[in-house]
């Protein structure tokens, strides 16, 4: 049965990674073109999974809710950026840091006060709540593998929007010089204001997605945010490719990790040590990992700057 | 300050004009609070002059250095538990276990900084919280010393000549002496040569590198001493509260000591205190008010952002020159 499970916590793996480069592709974007530290990029995360939890509810259909919940994710980060991020630009990063944090506190308090402190349900489409047999003796939740499956399709679109379109070359461009870009006549400000759009609308697939798998509530976007801040370093701040392969990497290695390593450390020790030793383990892997590949690579995998 | 040296601008004053009125006051804080009735604010003031002494080891990295450490909080987790363990093993002297506080984490910010400084910017701030983050498990898993649950300490850490830390009072003037100690040490070591080449390297690292600096050396002592510093408050929070646990060294408190540096004012002598007062007296006030504090804390973090560029301690500066 050994095959078995490590097939099923490289899926486990795959569809985390995959909801993690939602949320880092974003991340890096904001931070490659306009230099900018956003510690509120977890709220949107958050704001998104409430807002499709509670369309779903009223409304009565997943994907009526998951649809208008992006779109609301969306709308927010874009009045957050014409509100007050665009102010924070040109401050350096330190500033930026309090900035954002500020802002966090407060989505964070907002949410409290209107939907509760309690977690709130967000329950899949009835279609896919069952497993499905994959072949003869492994069958995996169809949940999970819808989730895979939209997370390739937004990889790929996010792939042709950035390669193959002129918006996408401006935000190349923008990520990799941005005094340059500005001097060839990009229009930043609008720029600016669709990447965070789209930014957020990402955050709001990645809460969808997820909030059926984990809680649905207050401060489950800081957690994340540290995982999505991981990724982008191991990665190389500014590049979406970097993003893509370190959020898999960081995916599949802390779900693995996690199920893998109480396994070996009881074949190797005492059941007792290895019931203490394992989880801590398992949560340093991805730490450790960063630690090594910016020893070895101080910019990350990726650089996107020259 | 010596009065025959000329001002740079790389040093920084302490102000005695201001800060021996507001030294007196806090003296006298004790006897206005038992005169009023209000006895426990002493353990609150307390546990916020620790917070000052963390958030002054901070800037001085941070603010002066440029060293963005998001793991700071590790290291005032390994000096408070360095106390507990000490303890534990029947050290109980403040005069033995402290300094071996502060060393042990100094030990481990060398450590963490040889590493760590090989990196610049945004994978600085990222590689420090990596550290932290490991010792925050390796912390959780050492079931001998609590894990996840903390450790108790027995009492208070000893100090002879009849003063006994376990009176809040005492304990009170011990933290409120040691701050003024490190904040008099901290302003004479930037107005000293090391101070001032480390401003410099923050000012511009490539040209100090070409002048012939040891830049990495400079930067690895003081990321070593900020460490020593942070155990000491370490330390004090681990008296003060008679426990330890993990939470100590959570990522959110070192997010917590960088809020407070940047609050107060990146690069003031003052940053730190200012940013660790302001912040922990503001949380306190609102959480008397309202079940919804984090929502005036947010508005007002913002509105420091927004209106006082650098910080709390440049406004001060600015109306003063005005």
């Amino acid at each position: 049965m050994n095959a078995i499970l490590v097939l099923e916590q490289a899926l486990n793996g795959l569809q985390f990674g995959l909801m993690l480069f939602l949320l880092a592709s974003g991340l890096t974007l904001v931070f490659g073109i306009m230099d900018m530290i956003n510690l509120a990029h977890g709220s949107l995360y958050m704001v998104g999974a409430y807002l499709i939890a509670t369309l779903t509810d009223v409304l009565g259909n997943f994907w009526l809710g998951l649809g208008l919940g992006i779109l609301g994710a969306a709308v927010f980060g874009v009045l957050l950026e014409i509100s007050i991020l665009r102010r924070l630009y040109q401050r350096d990063h330190l500033s930026q840091v309090l900035g954002t944090f500020a802002i966090m506190l407060m989505c964070n308090e907002t949410v409290r006060l209107i939907w509760g402190a309690q977690p709130i349900s967000l329950n899949p489409p009835p279609a896919l709540a069952g497993p499905v047999e994959l072949f003869p003796g492994f069958s995996y939740s169809s949940y999970g593998l819808f989730i895979i499956g939209v997370g390739f399709l937004v990889a790929g679109l996010l792939y042709l929007l950035i390669t193959r379109t002129r918006v996408g070359m401006q935000v190349r461009a923008g990520a990799a010089n941005r005094e340059m870009a500005l001097a060839m006549g990009v229009n930043v400000r609008n720029l600016f204001t669709a990447v965070f759009g789209v930014g957020a609308a990402l955050c709001g697939i990645a809460g969808g997605m997820l909030g059926p798998m984990l809680a649905v509530q207050v401060g489950m976007g800081e957690s994340i945010l540290i995982l999505a801040f991981v990724v982008i370093v191991i990665g190389g701040i500014g590049s979406v490719r970097g993003a893509f392969l370190g959020a898999l990497i960081v995916g599949v290695i802390d779900t693995a990790g996690r199920a893998l390593i109480p396994l070996l450390f009881g074949m190797l020790m005492s059941p007792e040590a290895a019931a203490n030793a394992a989880p801590a383990v398992a949560s340093i892997m991805i730490y450790v990992l960063m630690a090594t590949v910016l020893f070895f690579r101080p910019r990350g995998l990726f650089p996107a700057h020259g | 300050m010596l009065e025959n040296t000329t001002d740079s601008i790389l040093d920084h004053r302490l102000h005695w004009r201001w800060a021996v009125p507001v030294l007196a006051l806090l003296v006298l804080f004790p006897l206005i609070a038992s005169a009023t009735g209000t006895d426990f604010y002493v353990s609150l003031a307390s546990r916020i002059l620790i917070f000052a002494l963390a958030a002054t080891s901070l800037n001085l990295i941070l603010g002066f250095g440029g060293m963005v450490s998001f793991g700071h909080a590790a290291f005032v987790g390994v000096g408070a538990y360095a106390v507990a363990i000490f303890m534990q093993a029947g050290v109980v002297s403040a005069w033995l276990a402290w300094p071996l506080a502060m060393l042990v984490s100094a030990v481990f910010a060398l450590a963490i900084g040889a590493i760590s400084l090989r990196t610049q910017g945004v994978y600085f701030i990222m590689i420090t919280l990596a550290f932290a983050q490991m010792l925050f498990y390796l912390v959780t898993s050492l079931k001998v010393y609590g894990g996840d649950d903390g450790l108790s300490l027995a009492g208070r850490s000893t100090l002879g000549f009849g003063l006994d830390l376990a009176n809040d009072r005492v304990f009170y003037y011990v933290t409120l002496s040691m701050v003024v100690l490190v904040l008099v040490a901290v302003a004479r070591l930037l107005n000293a040569r090391f101070g001032h080449v480390l401003q410099a390297i923050h000012e511009n690292e490539v040209r100090m590198t070409a002048i012939g600096f040891p830049v990495f050396r400079y930067k690895l002592v003081a990321f070593t001493l900020a460490g020593a510093l942070a155990g000491l408050a370490g330390a004090l929070l681990a008296n003060l509260g008679g426990f330890v646990s993990p939470a100590l060294m959570q990522w959110s408190q070192s997010g917590m000591l960088m809020i407070m540096v940047i609050l107060g004012g990146v690069g003031y002598l003052y940053g730190g205190i200012m940013g660790a007062v302001f912040f922990l007296l503001l949380e306190e006030l609102l959480t008397h008010f309202t079940m919804h504090w984090q929502l005036g804390l947010g508005a007002v973090l913002l509105l420091v952002v927004l209106v006082a560029p650098n910080g709390l301690a440049s406004l001060v500066k600015s109306r003063r020159r005005a």
